[in-house]
């Protein structure tokens, strides 16, 4: 049987839409009737983890049913990722994606667009700050850069691999300030922890990061925190400066972490899991949890935390040409 | 370094009900999940998260604490019982341990594992006690020069010291370091080797290959008629757990002082410390040991140092993470997100502030090690009904750990089936008597190796001296690049004994023209 596809594009529409209503209407009804999947992409302990976790017991209050966190690690945070958006789409695999969700299409990286996802909604968004070491002759974050630009390629900055976000925040801020990317000197780490060691060990000079994991060396004054690569500042650490006021450029490039699922979940239950994680982001407990960690609570709906995703992926796209990654 | 009063007050903190309680409980979770083969003790450690939500800050870190200890130590049973290691650092001397057990000393290697970790815990947390703070400022001077060559001295401990036949144990090496790499790449943020498979992108991990190479290729053994049987403990005699222990403590005491102050040395750098220290003491061991020839036979001397370095790197593990916030394992990170979580934020200002907590943690890893010994006691007991279960009962539950453990590490059935095929070429490779065990420490170790060699480039702007540049560094690297020399003169020196057979050139076989395409 051939049919022209114009003519019975409507008609298919109309099934299309009957059948994910159907199937919508069951899952309203009765939604969550099991257990509900949480995938976290990231290792047990982590921060990620850590807020999946208190997450998921919030919602399993609020829904009668068990929110199974699983840790699916592995290749940057890929492996997890695409378990999330190879899930089905019904309301019982969910995931808490961080911002490499949006990085990997633009680093060649099959598997994981930010088209892939049903956004649910954020709970949490922290700057990357820039750490240098105790002894560092410069007492602000100017003072850096300008060191950096009489001679980019002798300070040694590190926090992530090569094409992460940390990497991506440290040249988009060189780039903004005209210093070309090009020739720093990007150390490729796994993470921040070793980062931090290779600059207490004085090998390296420049650690971004978040404030967060920077905290107990820079209580050692073996580290300080020049500023926040960031457009505002933040309720944790008032004191610290912005770049963007620092230098007047526009660049905040924010690791999030928030709930979605695959594509095309029925939109009911997109709905009603968005209210209840606003819900947990309001609740005492949960907020006191979180800035115990020095993580803030930064909620958005599903319409505005998949707009912030793809800005994200947009402006990341463009830092990563600058450093000679974008592909 | 550490006052009386501070000692006195933390002392009064743990001796409370609840904290005392969470260390038993801890103790009694960690020794059935670590003799369970297959499961770890990160994984121990992981599912005690949640519980921690409901604990105050002390009782909870007190249950990771006792329960890891345990865990690590209980994975020796599975180890020396089926050979299934429960660590990447115990891989060390399982074969060592196995081969106790088919000498029919189970109830011997059992209690020597036991009593020496205790041991090496002890005088590991005493050790911290004393020198804690200044143990971390020492560590956090490492850098990338220094892991790599760190990385280095492990892999030729493995390769020339550990194994009876240096070249095979070189080939099983560089096939562990092989495999490492696949993944993403971490410099470039490149896949390698992964054929188009998301899987293949987190790498390969060790926990299933290790489960494979050692648990599978056994039963696969076994199918096939060679396995050696085991005996069964006599029938009517009583196992006496511990019996003989002193005799060897006055045999050996200086494997135990060298193991327990390599393991709290080595244990201290974070990142590479835990899984080494192991290694590097059963190496250490077996090339000062006045009868060398006996390691590998189910020989203690060897198991003695390893296994007390083991738990001594398990608490000064804790330190860099206690007084810099930079964790060494994922044991040490799931418990400095515990103490996050509890409001208790690792760092010096905790030293300062409140030296009573960390204190208190120290004096949690005494007591968790002091409990291995009457633990210890039960589990020796009842290991010896593990021994007298029918070979047909017994594959098939080996067999279902192994699966349940593979799956557990990623949740997926990419575990599984790396671990089947692992076992299949853990199987081929002894049969041909290439050691198994090194595999396992270049599958750890090869990323270590890569990424602090390439860190250390970029650092150094691609100059190979910088390698040298920084004192411990070049100590270092004169240790290694003289290890590596004088192995290499010994060998030229030394006459060969047999001729090498002439290569005929039938022998080879190259690839008929057309056949490549």
């Amino acid at each position: 049987m051939t049919f022209n596809f114009a003519k019975n594009a409507g008609r298919i529409l109309g099934y299309a839409g009957a059948v994910l209503t159907l199937s919508a209407t069951t899952a309203l009804a009765d939604w969550p009737e099991k257990a509900v999947t949480l995938v976290v992409p990231w290792s047990a302990g982590g921060g990620t983890d850590a807020t999946a976790r208190a997450v998921a017991e919030g919602l399993e209050a609020r829904f009668g049913q068990p929110f199974n966190v699983v840790n699916r690690t592995g290749g940057g945070g890929l492996v997890g990722h695409t378990a999330i958006v190879q899930g089905k789409p019904d309301g019982y695999t969910l995931g808490v994606i961080t911002i490499e969700s949006a990085m990997y299409a633009l680093q060649g990286l099959p598997g994981v667009t930010p088209e892939d996802f049903t956004y649910i909604g954020r709970f949490n968004a922290d700057p990357i700050a820039v750490n240098v070491r105790a002894d560092a002759p410069y007492d602000d974050v100017q003072g850096l850069v300008e060191a950096v630009k009489s001679d980019p390629s002798a300070l040694a900055a590190s926090g992530a691999n090569r094409g992460g976000l940390s990497h991506l925040a440290w040249v988009g801020l060189l780039s903004a300030v005209d210093i070309d990317p090009a020739q720093i000197n990007w150390v490729a780490s796994d993470g921040s922890a070793p980062a931090l060691q290779q600059l207490a060990s004085g090998a390296i000079e420049v650690v971004s990061t978040s404030p967060a994991e920077a905290r107990a060396l820079v209580e050692a004054g073996e580290a300080k925190t020049l500023a926040l690569i960031s457009g505002e500042r933040s309720s944790l650490y008032p004191d610290l400066p912005t770049t963007d006021e620092s230098f007047g450029i526009e660049w905040s490039p924010l690791p999030f972490r928030g709930l979605a699922g695959p594509k095309d979940m029925p939109a009911d239950v997109t709905e009603k899991v968005s209210i209840a994680l606003k819900e947990i982001t309001e609740d005492p407990e949960f907020l006191e949890m979180m800035s115990s960690r020095g993580f803030s609570v930064a909620y958005q709906d599903a319409a505005t935390f998949s707009q912030t995703v793809h800005t994200a992926g947009s402006s990341l796209g463009v830092a990563m040409k600058a450093a000679g990654l974008g592909q | 370094m550490m006052s009386f009063e501070v000692l006195m007050q933390a002392l009064g903190n743990v001796m409370q009900l609840g904290v005392l309680t969470a260390i038993f409980l801890g103790a009694s979770y960690g020794l059935f999940v670590g003799a369970l083969p297959g499961l770890t003790a990160t994984m121990a450690t992981a599912l005690l998260v949640p519980v921690t939500f409901y604990l105050d800050p002390l009782p909870a870190v007190a249950l990771i604490v006792s329960s890891t200890a345990m865990a690590i130590t209980a994975g020796d049973i599975p180890g020396a019982l089926l050979r299934i290691p429960g660590t990447p650092a115990s891989a060390a001397y399982t074969d060592e341990a196995y081969a106790m057990t088919r000498k029919g000393k189970a109830s011997e290697v059992l209690s020597l594992g036991f009593f020496f970790s205790a041991i090496g815990g002890l005088v590991g947390a005493m050790v911290l006690l004393i020198t804690g703070p200044l143990l971390a400022r020492v560590s956090l001077n490492f850098s990338s020069f220094e892991f790599f060559w760190l990385a280095c001295l492990g892999l030729l401990t493995c390769a020339l010291v550990s194994s009876s036949t240096p070249a095979k144990g070189g080939v099983s090496l560089t096939l562990g370091l092989l495999v490492s790499t696949v993944g993403l790449d971490i410099t470039t943020g490149q896949p390698r080797f992964t054929f188009g498979s998301v899987e293949l992108f987190g790498g390969i991990s060790f926990i299933p290959v290790m489960i494979g190479m050692f648990a599978v290729s056994e039963v696969l053994r076994g199918f096939s008629g060679r396995a050696e049987v085991i005996p069964h403990p006599p029938k009517g005699e009583v196992y006496h757990p511990y019996r003989g222990m002193f005799s060897l403590v006055k045999r050996y005491p200086l494997s135990i002082l060298r193991g327990t102050s390599l393991g709290a040395a080595i244990g201290a750098l974070p990142g590479v410390g835990g899984d080494l220290a192991a290694w590097i003491a059963y190496g250490v061991s077996r090339r000062f040991s006045r009868t060398p020839e006996k390691f590998g036979t189910g020989h203690p001397e060897g198991l003695i140092e390893a296994t007390s370095s083991n738990n001594s790197g398990l608490s000064s593990a804790w330190i860099p993470a206690l007084v810099f916030g930079i964790p060494g394992d994922a044991v040490t990170a799931i418990a400095v997100g515990v103490l996050f979580m509890k409001g208790v934020a690792p760092g010096p200002r905790l030293f300062v502030e409140n030296p009573s907590m960390p204190t208190a943690i120290i004096l949690c890893f005494f007591l968790a090690n002091l409990l291995l010994f009457p633990l210890g006691y039960i589990a020796i007991k009842a290991a010896r009904h593990v021994l007298s279960v029918p070979r047909a009962v017994i594959v098939p539950m080996i067999l279902v750990c192994c699966f349940i453990g593979s799956f557990a590490v990623n949740n997926t059935m990419f575990g599984v089936w790396t671990m089947l095929i692992a076992g299949v070429i853990g199987y081929v490779m002894e049969r041909n008597q290439y050691p198994i065990a090194p595999v396992i420490l270049g599958l750890v170790l090869g990323p270590v190796l890569e990424r602090n060699f390439i860190m250390s480039m970029q650092i150094s702007h691609g100059d190979l001296l910088g390698f040298f540049e920084r004192p411990v560094s070049a100590v270092l690297g004169l240790i290694v690049c003289s290890i590596v020399i004088l192995t290499l003169v010994r060998s030229l020196m030394r006459k060969p004994k047999l001729t090498i057979p002439e290569v005929v050139a039938s022998d080879i076989s190259l690839p008929t023209k057309g056949s490549s395409k």
